[in-house]
């Protein structure tokens, strides 16, 4: 394999932008019939590679090569000529039309004046039965799962004769079972002779799916090596650029007064669909209970019925022995909450206002920082300062918009203003999704501390390695009710796993035993 | 910062080519347009009652923009700033002409509060519809126009004394108890209706700015318009925050009527639309590009245009309707500032694609230099 000619080689790429070189000397190889993965961290310079493939972005120096021969992808449109397709992370999709529709989008077959949707479905079927990719052409796309809207992404790129594909963060949506299908899905089309470029930073499904990896760090290409054999410890190491711990090392724990008790309450998500019922969970100082569960059983309503964003239907929730079931966001957090939403782009922040302004969004109308309603810009920035310092945000400046700012940066700075309040009850939800391992780590090392300093934590996770990780118990969530709870030192993925899927514990710890002895 | 240059380039672009697109029109009807742009100029600025004139415009213009710009900070469209003057003008001058005996030093503090009010009455209402309802404050402000429109004219011709009116259709002048304007003003500018109604816009100018950047209620109003979610994750009541907004923005247009009524008219008559000082408002908004000194520029650039299309019939013939065009060409470019930004981001790019190729022209001659020499 490595002795043909490579179908894509990009040869010493660098992209300044200012003084700053976002690729710095980059070499990329892939060969036919490949998936290679490319690993790297959040602002390594992944991203800024890709669009200059896709001709988003010139370099400011260096080559591309497709199937040996010198190409100047000076812009999208020619890069869809030359072949290569992107898989985005957001999909580019219209719900209110059909997986057809949506497919042909751009590069309509006309019969006369109308669309030929007939021969465009006959095309988009054989295709989908050609590579695995099970999709109805005639569904519209607001009534298919995630998974099979990223289907209709793929097959968007195989339409317009895609031969090399570059998945963006593919799984970042999906469920541990899309993912499956996904990988296998993949696996078909490097089979039929499609090369992948699968940029990511999850590092198991690097070994599940690609063939070599280039790992790039700080705009810089570190290393290329074949996947087989090789570790996750050794990957993150190469990524970070140090060792990098993924069992984060904790004391037992010393569980003391309960800080936050759920009794039996019930939530409507917003369909007025009750989302969580006869619910009851307990949080003590001093210790982290997990909820895991599987995305879209609850625990969204859950945590937003705990910290006043919605209407709690019945029961009671009490925090520190006082109720707060139906009080205002503000008087929940003033009772010394903390709280880590699970979309931090939609609740955590104002993308448009400055890091220094998103730090202070809890405290913003209290003194210090504003005196009898006038704010105190030199008090904010002073904050943000200590902050950025303390939980190693790193940004430009305290003044640049919390928009432009990468993911990781993002999350520790709405970490940093949610611990930084001393609060006796920290509620972090999907605390690290969508992070690399080195910010993984350091996240999980901050709640950690928050536990052993004697705050009662929830985290909740879709990941179980993540859950497995944090908790000191873990309680999981199916279809709105807590299924069971467990002590983390008692359980394992598998078990987690049975349980998620709504089977009782004793029926888990059944089945697990029998596959033991068979 | 950057973003305000950017702004700014927008705007004097936008003004540049409607001038252009105004000359084209003149020299398509047969006009001359450098002496129409000379008539322009000198009627705008040819005597001291010309600028009187100029102040006069500019100052609603001022007020209504403000108001624009606090309800569009919130994420409100507030098409309704016309209804809200309205409501101001109209209760001022009713409110005037009912205590003719009162003090001055009452009189008109009380007049503006109260103007003031019933504008802010008037925006809160569909500010508190969204906010509750989810009514579309774009069609319940279209709608509240033509109610306080009407309401208004009803009120004029059926309901106030007929000892304050002069006729049917028009009330009585205010006193002078009541009338805003200076005697070494009027004076000064040759028997305008210039007033203190400048310095009041002057001074609210510097008064929104500081309420919305550096007040807690600003960064609300500001939080809340620019992610509601977040706004509302961190404690801030969004429905509240915007029912302030809009009360705020209201009650800054119906300062505006209120000056029209006891600065510049001195009296209420029957409207036949929607006073155009609501628009015009929003349009110069629009051009300050949510900058508060930019607000104060672009007010100045409508009413020269205004005023000084005025005299542009007598003294080059052009008529008065080319004016119009010329504004609302204007107006077109900064509201197809996409367009200009198109433009001058296609400028930088062939600037960079330019300097990449030297640059690698460069590093290939490098190169092959390189080559020779290591044979």
């Amino acid at each position: 394999m490595t002795e043909s000619t490579p179908v894509i080689e990009m040869r010493h790429i660098v992209k300044k932008f200012g003084d700053f070189a976002a690729n710095d000397d980059i070499n990329l190889q892939v060969q036919q019939g490949e998936i290679h993965a490319l690993l790297g961290e959040n602002g390594a310079g992944k991203s800024t590679l890709m669009n200059i493939l896709t001709g988003l972005l010139q370099p400011t120096s260096g080559d591309i090569l497709i199937n040996g021969q010198p190409v100047v992808v000076d812009s999208p449109s020619k890069s869809d000529s030359l072949g290569i397709g992107m898989v985005h992370q957001h999909f580019m999709l219209i719900d209110a039309f059909t997986v057809t529709e949506n497919i042909v989008l751009g590069s309509e077959i006309t019969k006369g004046l109308s669309l030929d949707t007939k021969t465009a479905a006959k095309k988009i079927q054989s295709l989908s039965d050609q590579y695995g990719l099970a999709v109805n052409p005639m569904a519209k796309i607001s009534d298919i799962s995630v998974g099979q809207q990223q289907r209709v992404e793929i097959l968007k790129t195989l339409y317009r004769d895609a031969d090399i594909l570059i998945f963006d963060e593919p799984t970042a949506v999906l469920t541990p079972q899309e993912i499956d299908e996904l990988i296998a899905i993949m696996h078909n089309l490097a089979k039929e002779g499609k090369s992948i470029i699968l940029i990511t930073h999850k590092l198991d499904e690097i070994r599940a799916a690609a063939d070599r990896v280039t790992v790039i760090r700080a705009g810089k290409s570190i290393k290329t090596f074949p996947v087989a054999g090789v570790s996750s410890q050794q990957l993150a190491d190469l990524m970070v650029g140090r060792e990098v711990s993924f069992k984060t090392e904790k004391e037992p724990a010393q569980p003391k007064q309960t800080v936050l008790s759920i009794d039996n309450i019930e939530v409507d998500d917003a369909r007025g669909v009750d989302a969580v019922k006869d619910f009851s969970l307990e949080v003590k100082a001093g210790e982290i209970v997990g909820l895991a569960g599987i995305d879209g059983n609850g625990q969204t309503e859950l945590i937003q019925g705990i910290t006043g964003l919605t209407k709690v239907k019945s029961g009671h929730i009490t925090l520190n022995g006082k109720d707060v079931t139906n009080k205002k966001p503000r008087q929940i957090t003033e009772s010394g909450v903390g709280h880590i939403p699970e979309d931090r782009l939609r609740f955590g922040m104002e993308v448009d206002m400055t890091l220094s302004e998103n730090l202070s969004l809890q405290t913003y109308y209290k003194q210090p920082i504003s005196k009898s309603g006038v704010l105190q810009p030199a008090e904010m920035d002073k904050l943000a300062n200590k902050l950025v310092k303390e939980f190693d945000v790193r940004a430009a400046s305290i003044h640049v918009t919390a928009g432009s700012m990468s993911g990781g940066n993002q999350q520790k700075a709405v970490v940093a203003r949610e611990l930084d309040r001393d609060n006796d009850l920290i509620i972090a939800a999907q605390p690290t999704r969508g992070l690399d391992v080195g910010a993984i780590e350091y996240i999980h090392r901050r709640l950690i501390d928050q536990r052993t300093a004697g705050k009662a934590v929830l985290v909740v996770s879709f990941e179980l390695d993540e859950i497995l990780n944090l908790s000191d118990r873990i309680a999981v969530i199916n279809a709105g009710k807590i299924v069971g709870i467990v002590d983390a030192k008692e359980t394992n993925k598998q078990e987690l796993g049975l349980l998620m899927t709504g089977m009782s514990l004793e029926a888990a710890r059944e089945a697990l035993k029998e596959e033991v002895t068979v | 910062m950057v973003v305000q240059k950017n702004n700014f380039s927008v705007a004097l672009f936008s003004v540049l080519f409607g001038l252009i697109v105004g000359a084209i029109i003149m020299l398509v009807f047969g006009y001359n347009p450098i002496s129409g742009y000379i008539a322009l100029i000198s009627s705008a600025f040819g005597s001291m009652q010309d600028i009187g004139g100029v102040l006069t415009q500019m100052t609603p213009l001022i007020l209504t923009a403000l108001g624009f710009t606090v309800a569009s900070t919130a994420g409100f469209f507030n098409i309704g700033l016309s209804g809200q003057a309205l409501a101001g003008w109209v209760g001022a001058v009713w409110y005037a002409l009912s205590f003719p005996d009162m003090p001055a030093f009452v009189m008109i503090p009380s007049a503006l509060i109260l103007g003031t009010a019933l504008g802010a009455v008037a925006g809160l209402i569909p500010g508190w519809l969204r906010a509750q309802f989810g009514a579309s404050e774009v069609i319940v402000t279209i709608m509240m126009n033509y109610i306080l429109l009407f309401l208004g004219n009803n009120i004029l011709q059926n309901t106030m004394a007929k000892s304050i009116k002069e006729s049917a259709e028009t009330t009585k002048q205010v006193g002078h108890n009541a009338s805003l304007q200076l005697k070494w003003l009027t004076d000064l500018t040759q028997g305008s209706s210039v007033s203190t109604g400048i310095f009041i816009a002057l001074i609210m100018i510097v008064v929104v700015w500081f309420v919305m950047k550096k007040t807690t209620l600003g960064f609300e109003i500001t939080a809340v318009g620019l992610n509601a979610d977040a706004a509302k994750y961190a404690g801030v009541s969004a429905k509240r925050t915007a029912v302030v907004a809009m009360a705020i923005s209201g009650g800054l247009a119906g300062l505006a009527g209120t000056i029209e009524g006891l600065g510049n008219y001195l009296n209420f008559f029957t409207q036949n639309s929607s006073p155009s000082i609501g628009f015009d408002g929003m349009a110069v908004a629009l051009l300050g590009g949510g900058s508060y000194l930019g607000i104060l520029g672009a007010a100045a650039l409508f009413s020269v245009l205004k005023i000084g299309g005025l005299g542009m019939p007598m003294s080059s013939g052009v008529p008065f309707e080319l004016v119009d065009i010329v504004i609302a060409s204007i107006i077109f470019f900064v509201g197809a500032n996409y367009l200009i930004r198109l433009i001058q981001k296609r400028i930088k790019a062939m600037d960079e694609k330019a300097a990449a190729q030297g640059a690698a022209k460069k590093s290939a001659k490098v190169a092959s230099k390189q080559v020779k020499g290591g044979e």
